[in-house]
């Protein structure tokens, strides 16, 4: 489990217009692209201090592929990155707060307690 | 020494400064009630004639992150910015610059540290909604300086809630020690019930409505003791998942003092969660 690196991906990608843009295009490239470049990028460091170990699992890295947030809520991904995120991606072809209902009923099926986000 | 204006306690919905703003078939149907009730409760703290705010909230992973994560964190710099690009962006929050009170934020920092509460600290800190929230809805001309204190009620592992209250408490008493002859009021915002990114999120009202019903009968009856005997880390979790933030209220629990009733009591049941607004004079109602 990498929780702490699904929720970095999600941090990271939110906060670039370009990147929130990029993954919504292109979710496959764009995981494949930043857990080779951007994973290990130290984000108060400069860049040559990288960190060597960090890695998706497979249910991870499909997860974020498939722009699944279901798959991403049972991971242990923090909430409000995911929906953050999400919003910024999807809101724009809804009605008003269509997208946010929706995406709380594709999760109907989940039941108290909900799985941890301690990273 | 300073004088404690006004202790203010509110929710922050990033939603009102689009709602408040919004003209024609863009104003929601909610909006004018709303205006008003935030209308009313501005006067609570215009009416204390504050010089300087300390202003309680909560870094949503704008700014601060899973690398290096405070509990407690004090902003000291002579300016902040305000509002990132995701809150433009989904609530159309605009950038703002308020201007900070250094030396109220050097007391605070030196004396909490030798008070025994080990609090960070922050000299370039941008401040996001939890903070600008309340600027908008207590103080748009945004005038005054603030000392932002941050506390993390989001990225577990978090303090306990009795240490929220403890903080609470020592802040007013930081404050009265502030060796100035200003008048401070001290502002936190935090959450009722709420779910985000789960299944019970946007719903017609906030997730728990008997635990919202508690929660305003325990802020505005100053009864941290009750409070406290029901609120654990791992209850937060079933009023729903972002419930955590009540913890900031039970922070101005702590600043309020113990059984202090809440001289002006409002809310409003909004939905997806309900908003709420306590103010206390500790000095007395302001004529």
């Amino acid at each position: 489990m990498s929780k702490y690196l699904l929720d970095k991906f999600l941090f990271t990608v939110d906060r670039d217009p370009a990147l929130v843009e990029r993954y919504r295009e292109d979710p496959v490239g764009t995981v494949t692209w930043w857990e080779q470049e951007m994973a290990g990028a130290l984000l108060s460091c400069t860049a040559g201090e990288r960190t060597t170990w960090l890695a998706f699992t497979p249910d991870e890295r499909r997860a974020l592929s498939a722009h699944d947030h279901v798959a991403l809520f049972e991971l242990g991904a923090h909430p409000f990155l995911t929906l953050t995120l999400f919003i910024a991606m999807f809101e724009r072809d809804h009605g008003p707060l269509e997208y946010q209902r929706a995406y709380g009923r594709a999760m109907q099926h989940l039941s108290m307690p909900y799985p941890d986000i301690a990273t | 020494m300073a004088t404690v204006a006004a202790v203010i306690a509110s929710t922050h919905h990033p939603f009102y400064y689009r709602a408040s703003t919004a003209t024609g078939a863009d104003r929601p149907p909610f909006a004018d009630e709303w205006v008003a009730k935030i209308e009313a409760f501005r006067e609570t703290l215009t009416r204390a004639e504050p010089d300087v705010l300390v202003m309680v909230g909560s870094d949503h992973f704008h700014q601060l992150w899973l690398d290096n994560m405070p509990q407690f964190l004090v902003g000291k710099a002579p300016f902040f910015d305000a509002n990132f690009y995701n809150e433009e962006r989904e609530f159309g929050l605009p950038r703002m610059t308020l201007r900070g009170e250094e030396d109220l934020a050097a007391h605070i920092l030196r004396q909490g540290l030798d008070a025994d509460f080990d609090l960070a600290f922050s000299n370039e800190l941008r401040i996001d909604h939890s903070i600008t929230c309340p600027i908008i809805t207590l103080r748009p001309e945004a005038d005054l300086p603030i000392v932002p204190i941050y506390t993390n009620i989001f990225a577990p592992p978090l303090p306990q809630p009795k240490r929220f209250v403890q903080l609470g408490r020592m802040v007013r008493e930081l404050v009265e020690s502030w060796p100035e002859d200003k008048r401070v009021a001290i502002i936190g915002t935090g959450h009722l019930s709420l779910e985000l990114g789960g299944p019970r999120q946007f719903g017609e009202h906030g997730p728990d409505p008997e635990f919202d019903r508690k929660a305003v009968d325990w802020i505005a009856s100053g009864d941290i003791e009750g409070c406290l005997a029901e609120v654990t880390l791992d209850s937060l979790h079933h009023p729903g998942n972002a419930t955590h933030g009540f913890m900031d209220f039970m922070l101005m629990m702590g600043v309020a003092g113990d059984g202090a009733k809440a001289d002006y009591v409002d809310s409003l049941d909004l939905f997806h969660t309900m908003e709420a607004y306590f103010t206390w004079y500790p000095n007395g109602v302001p004529a």
